[in-house]
């Protein structure tokens, strides 16, 4: 049987494969496009599965990205249910686990990453979770019930959202990470002390600086985590939120340059020629980030970076340039963050912690290159215009929440 | 069910049947309409679900939030009749509500 054939091959059915697809006909784009997903749903927002989905609050309905009769009305061919092995990229065909090929003029990789796996012993047992898909999600809210005791493993944004919402759902819950502040990696110890003191305030048990040896259970059923003291902490259910891999091991044996994802250059192109990467997998320089090459994990670069390769692929190429933004809801508190905080050198708090409403503004070199505002929706907003500015900014207004950011840009 | 109108950025009219106690963002998106990004979902946390609402609704409508005006007040197409559509529940009473789909900032 010939392969399948299209124009543009889209691998990853996730906000950027998507965003993909529908930008490329946006673009006016009206070759044949095809979209492969290694999960049975068509493509659903992800952010919302540690959040009011994993609360119950919304339904599989009101997730999904488009609605299902979207895609075939644009003509877009969504391939669900199938994993992506390999790819022949002299050939211009990737192999499914199912063995058989598609052919692609132009592929674009958006596969996102798979949940970092727990090394512990006792992984494998039942009520250990992790939070990445809808079927991961629903296995962990048809465990709730019989369950009283949470520990999380992790204090990232999944974590900590988990927390948040299982702590709601009336669970005692104990969040465990390995380094001495939640939220480490991603913001200043400003931020992560307050989201600390927060967890704690609303009941959840933040251990820092420890870390699980090993998962324990009966029946295989998971009954606590044993940790290096030899204590037990008690669970039912396990959720393990240590990260993501991005999935590109496929685009690597194909010969993809990549340490850390897959490599791309401003237009989204891999070293391999008709192949472009988006979204978590994509290591490229943000022009935000210090030079650094870096995988941003987020709805705004899945989504920019998607819209980027669309252009290029319909001749009107643009160079990514997207001001990255992200939010976080636990509890009643909104975080929404503006700009990339990697390789800050200071940081100033402007308004105060206490009153659950303030930003924390990064610097480097002098100029402002992020903020992190909680429940301060007009510090991200106007604090937009501050990112990349010239120094010297009037630091005392800055710190003062009752001058409006765009007074300081002055 | 009633009827909800939505004027695209091109100025295409399309006529849907709205459900209630969802959002006009959420009835938009459900008719297939791709204009309207929403990228966070609906949480009030961007502000990618800007329309322009008929002004003869504009006493119907739940009040502007302070984050939505806030986040309204990011954008450059900005206009007194601007809302976020993930922030009006849809219901009977909207019967035939105009909404243009904001330019994209």
């Amino acid at each position: 049987m010939r392969p399948r054939s299209f124009d543009v091959l889209i691998v990853g059915a996730g906000h950027g494969g998507a965003q993909a697809a529908t930008a490329l006909r946006q673009q006016g784009f009206e070759g044949r496009i095809g979209v492969i997903g290694d999960e049975p749903e068509f493509p659903y927002e992800r952010p919302t599965l540690s959040k009011d989905y994993l609360a119950g609050e919304k339904t599989f309905a009101r997730i999904l990205i488009r609605p299902e009769s979207y895609w075939a009305e644009r003509d877009i061919e969504m391939l669900t249910g199938r994993l992506v092995v390999g790819v022949d990229a002299a050939a211009h065909t990737v192999a499914l686990s199912s063995g058989d090929r598609v052919r692609y003029g132009q592929l674009i990789w958006a596969t996102g990453g798979r949940p970092r796996k727990p090394s512990w012993a006792g992984a494998a047992l039942r009520g250990v979770h992790m939070v990445r898909t809808r079927a991961d999600v629903d296995l962990l809210r048809s465990e709730l019930d019989t369950a009283s005791e949470v520990v999380v493993v992790g204090g990232g944004y999944i974590g900590l959202e988990a927390a948040a919402v299982l702590t709601k759902l009336g669970k005692r819950v104990t969040v465990l990470e390995v380094l001495d502040r939640v939220l480490a990696r991603v913001a200043g110890e400003t931020l992560s002390r307050f989201f600390e003191a927060e967890h704690r305030a609303h009941g959840v048990e933040v251990r820092l600086g420890v870390s699980p040896a090993e998962f324990v259970g009966e029946a295989g059923q998971v009954r606590g985590v044993r940790m290096a003291d030899g204590e037990v902490i008690a669970a039912q259910i396990v959720i393990v939120g240590i990260g993501i891999v991005p999935a590109v091991e496929p685009l690597v044996a194909a010969g993809a340059a990549g340490h850390n994802g897959v490599d791309v250059d401003a237009f989204g192109a891999t070293s391999l020629s008709d192949v472009f990467a988006v979204g978590d997998c994509a290591a490229h320089l943000n022009p935000f980030g210090a030079g650094a090459r870096i995988r941003l994990e987020s709805v705004q670069n899945a989504h920019d970076q998607a819209l980027t390769v669309a252009k290029v692929i319909v001749g009107k190429p643009e160079p990514y340039h997207a001001l990255p933004w992200f939010w976080s809801n636990q509890y009643d508190l909104k975080l929404q963050t503006i700009g990339l905080s990697i390789g800050y050198d200071e940081a100033l708090t402007r308004g105060a912690p206490a009153a659950r409403s303030f930003s924390v503004v990064y610097f480097r070199n002098g100029r402002v290159i992020a903020l992190d505002c909680v429940n301060a929706t007009r510090d991200f907003v106007q604090g937009r215009a501050l990112i990349g500015g010239p120094p010297p900014l009037d630091r005392a207004k800055l710190a003062d929440s009752a001058t409006p950011l765009k007074l300081v840009a002055a | 069910m009633s009827q909800l109108v939505v004027i695209s950025r091109g100025g295409r009219q399309t006529v849907i049947d709205a459900v209630g106690g969802q959002s006009v963002m959420e009835n938009i998106k459900e008719a297939g309409l791709d204009e309207l990004l929403a990228l966070c979902g609906g949480v009030c946390a961007c502000a990618t679900c800007h329309v322009y609402i008929d002004p003869a609704f504009g006493g119907l409508l739940a009040p502007i939030g302070e984050d939505e005006d806030d986040l309204l007040s990011g954008s450059a197409h900005r206009r007194p009749e601007s809302r976020l559509s993930c922030q009006i529940p849809f219901d009977d009473r909207l019967a035939g509500l105009t909404c243009q789909i904001a330019p994209e900032d």
